[in-house]
């Protein structure tokens, strides 16, 4: 609709905004077609609102960063309540714990924690319009059945519409969700079927959705510089040199604090456009204070760590068997150091939030993983009660754990009340890379050996990593249970730690993207030195007991074996010698997030050294549900993509206490021409549904690393994978 | 100062400096927010639109340097016969996950479908050189190929 306004200026565009009645032109319109099909809907609990007409809204609790969960659990709600999907409407709630508890995207956990919850919360809803049906035809309700949003009454076939029916519900008690049935997943309509995003038509046609095209009226625009050296204070800047650039409103010095995920010290310049921010940013020529984590660098963090791993290690983290004695006893052994960068999340919208500051109370837009913390966070820092703080939750441009933290909320929420004007703060993308929660850094020194018939009779690990004794830093630690962990008796994993002053946070699959990597590239190791297929070395590795262990550490065996023997079957594994020179498949597993995965790469690597992966293969088991086939396939195919990226292409270099790369020119992502096809299958077994945004992600690098391996014998051991090292 | 801009096929009008990137002219003056904003140095393609039907990168396209072309922007695809074929394709597919770059793989994909109505695998590795971070390659190089007529792998 703004296209049609020619000639308008930035004031017309808001007034016009304002008659629109909302926060933004183009989503109040769209809001009003809906609100329009939607009128004089009856809310049959915090979810559900059915309207006359049987057009049935339901609630998307969570925040959407694109793993589908705006579609997926609806999806769940109307499966129960018995409805056609086509007359579904879904709206995004805001965050509002007390309606709609955790909301929150991460850990892959929204399929698992709300698939029997949102279930029954369509089947209370659909109860309650059986009983008005049943009290209105004065029969038991169990005379009554349901379909595509009618109660029916089985034997004289009376038939009623949800939109009829709602009306009637009004001031029924629910029924406890405890006794409600739920339907048998054989007669499932929704749930299993593939499902496209309910936002996809407003995605192709570039309407706004997303935290950036939040327009507000009277709107300012911001920019926020802060130091390169994480928490550095303003030590001076040229405020005057900025509020003299054109169209610059403010400029001021923000104290800050010094945790590193809260409001940290800067300047903060706003606008009426972000053109002119930035320009007014470029004026500041800002000099930062000394700060103690300025001289953090990553070679100084390997020299230390080299220096760790030849002492003795801080502290254990398993101790089995005697695996000095092992080694010593070994027909072969193996030694090898690996070591991963840090990386930083780089979703493709850059962190942004508006926030509009009135009469004591604070709204907030804002793409965020984790709103509640957020609106913890800003009536913390700035000292407003929480109950006077809304925050809606906007699409957003991916998340991949970035959005779990809320430093750019707080921010915008800050420079909003010193404003004294809505703002939309918006980072730019070297501020995205140069102050993001890292995944962090790490190092493990392996020792194994393994027998004469090609068993593993011991397993070291000392494994250096950041924090402060025992303490790790934010997603640097390991489990004590990490494959092949209580696989091989003689097993000890050690721990030593280093300080850091560089904030770290959990990424995509947080410790199993690195974990699998090391772990199944040292396991590989072992497979050639008893020289034996790498594949079927996992499958004896495995074992012969269904589960390893109980409650959420169990580790079960017999499904991870049956994912590996799908791989094995649908990649054409037995074949692989038949491959040309050059060409190999390297094979990997890994279970986290609840979901057991093994994938198989094949690769080839060009005399030059360079890397082409070919295909790769993926079998998954996520239990005996997938809640939307299409979304989970996109899922999986994303994230084995992006575990390639990581492997070939990212790398955060720490100097001088900063990050050094700024943007995709030095911090490339996989492109096209490089992505290969990923063929996935779904391993159905009889075990609660689970979620799909993760664990994906961690077999593919390893699986990699091992191909190149088959076809070179060269050995990666630290990522990203260099290729001028497989020259040949 | 005031720049007249011919935008999907209408006259608007912007006062920004000459050296505002289009992207920005676009975005905040004219209230046209398909196009993103993911690197603004030209690398990642979220922000692209067509000049005279030139795929461009308008993160990085000075608004003084357009003149009287025509600018066109991912709203206007819906009108353009290849652009709704493409966007067709998209939602048959499901193409998106997060759906940032989506308007800039589609207005990059048109344009491809515009100069090579039948592209091979080849040519679509070489001109979609747009960053998804959520890696949709393989439904984005499907949709292109389903978009023009031919066979799709899934």
């Amino acid at each position: 609709m703004t296209l049609e306004l020619t000639g308008a200026s930035r004031r017309e565009l808001l007034k016009a905004s304002v008659v629109g009645g909302g926060l933004v032109l183009s989503f109040s319109i769209a809001a009003k077609s809906e609100a329009a099909e939607t009128a004089g809907a009856q809310a049959l609990n915090a979810y559900v609102r059915v309207a006359p007409n049987g057009i049935v809204t339901i609630m998307a609790k969570n925040p959407e960063i694109g793993q589908g969960v705006k579609t997926s659990l609806p999806m769940m709600i109307a499966e129960e309540l018995d409805v056609a999907w086509e007359n579904v409407r879904i709206e995004q709630a805001d965050n509002d714990p007390k309606l709609f508890t955790r909301q929150f995207a991460g850990g892959s956990l929204a399929t698992p924690m709300n698939f029997d919850d949102l279930r029954r919360v369509g089947a209370v809803a659909r109860a309650m319009l059986v009983n008005a049906a049943a009290v209105a035809w004065n029969c038991p309700a169990g005379e009554c059945k349901t379909a595509a949003g009618q109660v029916i009454h089985v034997a004289t076939g009376r038939k009623a519409s949800y939109g009829s029916l709602a009306g009637q519900c009004a001031g029924v008690a629910a029924p406890d969700p405890k006794t409600v049935t739920l339907k048998d997943p054989k007669t499932y309509k929704i749930i299993g079927k593939s499902t496209p995003q309910y936002d996809t038509r407003k995605i192709v046609t570039g309407q706004p959705l997303f935290g950036i095209d939040v327009r507000v009226p009277g709107m300012l625009y911001a920019t926020y510089e802060k130091a390169p050296v994480f928490g550095a204070k303003v030590a001076s800047a040229n405020l005057d040199a900025a509020r003299a650039v054109k169209g610059v409103k403010k400029v001021f010095v923000v104290d800050g604090g010094t945790r590193l995920d809260g409001l940290l010290p800067g300047v903060a310049v706003v606008a009426d456009s972000w053109w002119a921010a930035r320009k007014g940013r470029n004026a500041l020529q800002t000099k930062w204070a000394d700060h103690p984590t300025s001289t953090q660098s990553t070679a100084g963090f390997d020299k230390r760590a080299a220096e760790l791993a030849a002492g003795a290690p801080q502290t254990s983290l398993r101790k089995d068997g005697d695996v000095d004695a092992a080694l010593k006893g070994a027909a072969k052994t193996v030694e090898a150091a690996y070591s991963y960068p840090f990386l930083a999340h780089a979703p493709m919208e850059p962190q942004n939030t508006t926030a509009s500051f009135k009469n004591g109370k604070m709204e907030i837009w804002a793409p965020s993983q984790n709103p509640e913390p957020g609106r913890q966070l800003v009536a913390s820092t700035l000292g407003i009660k929480a109950d006077d703080i809304t925050v809606h939750m906007t699409r957003c441009g991916g998340g991949f754990g970035r959005r779990l933290s809320n430093d750019y909320m707080v921010e915008a929420a800050w420079i909003a009340r010193e404003a004294g004007a809505p703002v939309k703060l918006l980072w730019t993308r070297e501020d995205d890379m140069h102050h993001d929660f890292y995944r962090p850094a790490g190092y493990h020194h392996f020792k194994g050996g393994v027998d004469a018939a090609g068993n593993v009779v011991a397993w070291q690990n000392h494994f250096v990593t950041f924090g402060e004794g025992e303490k790790v830093a934010a997603s640097a630690g390991m489990g004590g249970t990490e494959f092949p962990a209580r696989f091989v008796a003689n097993c000890r994993i050690d721990q030593s730690t280093m300080p850091l002053g560089v904030p770290t946070g959990p990424m995509r699959a947080p410790g199993s993207n690195a974990i699998a990597f090391v772990n199944q590239s040292f396991i590989d190791e072992l497979a050639h030195a008893a020289n034996a297929d790498p594949l079927a070395f996992r499958m004896k590795l495995l074992g012969e007991a269904p589960m390893v262990g109980t409650g959420p550490s169990g580790y079960n065996a017999g499904r991870m074996k049956g994912v590996l023997a799908a791989v094995e079957k649908m990649s054409g594994w037995a074949d692989r010698s038949k491959l040309p020179a050059g060409t190999a498949m390297g094979v990997a597993f890994h279970y986290s997030h609840a979901g057991y995965f093994a994938e198989v790469v094949q690769a080839t690597v060009a005399k030059t050294g360079g890397v082409k992966v070919d295909k790769v293969w993926v079998a998954a088991d996520v239990g005996r549900q997938i809640v939307n086939p299409a979304g989970a396939l996109n899922q999986v195919q994303g994230a084995a993509l992006e575990g390639l990226s990581h492997a070939l292409y990212q790398k955060i270099t720490i100097e001088n206490g900063a990050a050094k790369q700024s943007n995709f020119a030095d911090y490339p992502l996989l492109k096209m021409a490089a992505a290969p096809p990923v063929e996935v299958k779904f391993v159905i077994t009889d075990y609660p549904p689970t979620g799909l945004g993760e664990p994906a992600l961690p077999p593919v690098i390893p699986a990699l690393c091992n191909a190149i391996f088959a076809a070179t014998g060269k050995r990666i051991r630290s990522l990203p994978i260099d290729t001028k090292q497989l020259a040949t | 100062m005031a720049f007249k801009l011919n935008v999907n096929g209408k006259v608007l009008e912007a006062d920004v400096d000459p050296d505002t990137p289009l992207l920005w002219t676009l975005r905040d003056s004219l209230g046209i927010t398909g196009p993103k904003y993911g690197c603004g140095i030209g690398a990642c393609g979220a922000c692209t639109v067509h000049i005279d039907g030139k795929p461009t990168r308008s993160c990085v396209y000075p608004v003084s340097a357009v003149g009287a072309a025509k600018v066109t922007t991912i709203e206007a695809m819906a009108d353009h016969p290849i652009g709704k074929k493409v966007q067709a394709a998209w939602m048959d597919l499901d193409v998106a996950q997060c759906g940032y770059c989506q308007p800039g793989q589609i207005m990059a994909a048109t344009a491809l479908l515009a100069a090579k109505p039948k592209p091979t695998d080849a040519d679509i590795d070489q001109a979609m050189t747009n960053i998804c971070r959520c890696a949709t390659y393989t439904r984005i190089r499907a949709a292109i190929k389903q978009a023009s007529g031919q066979p799709v792998k899934a």
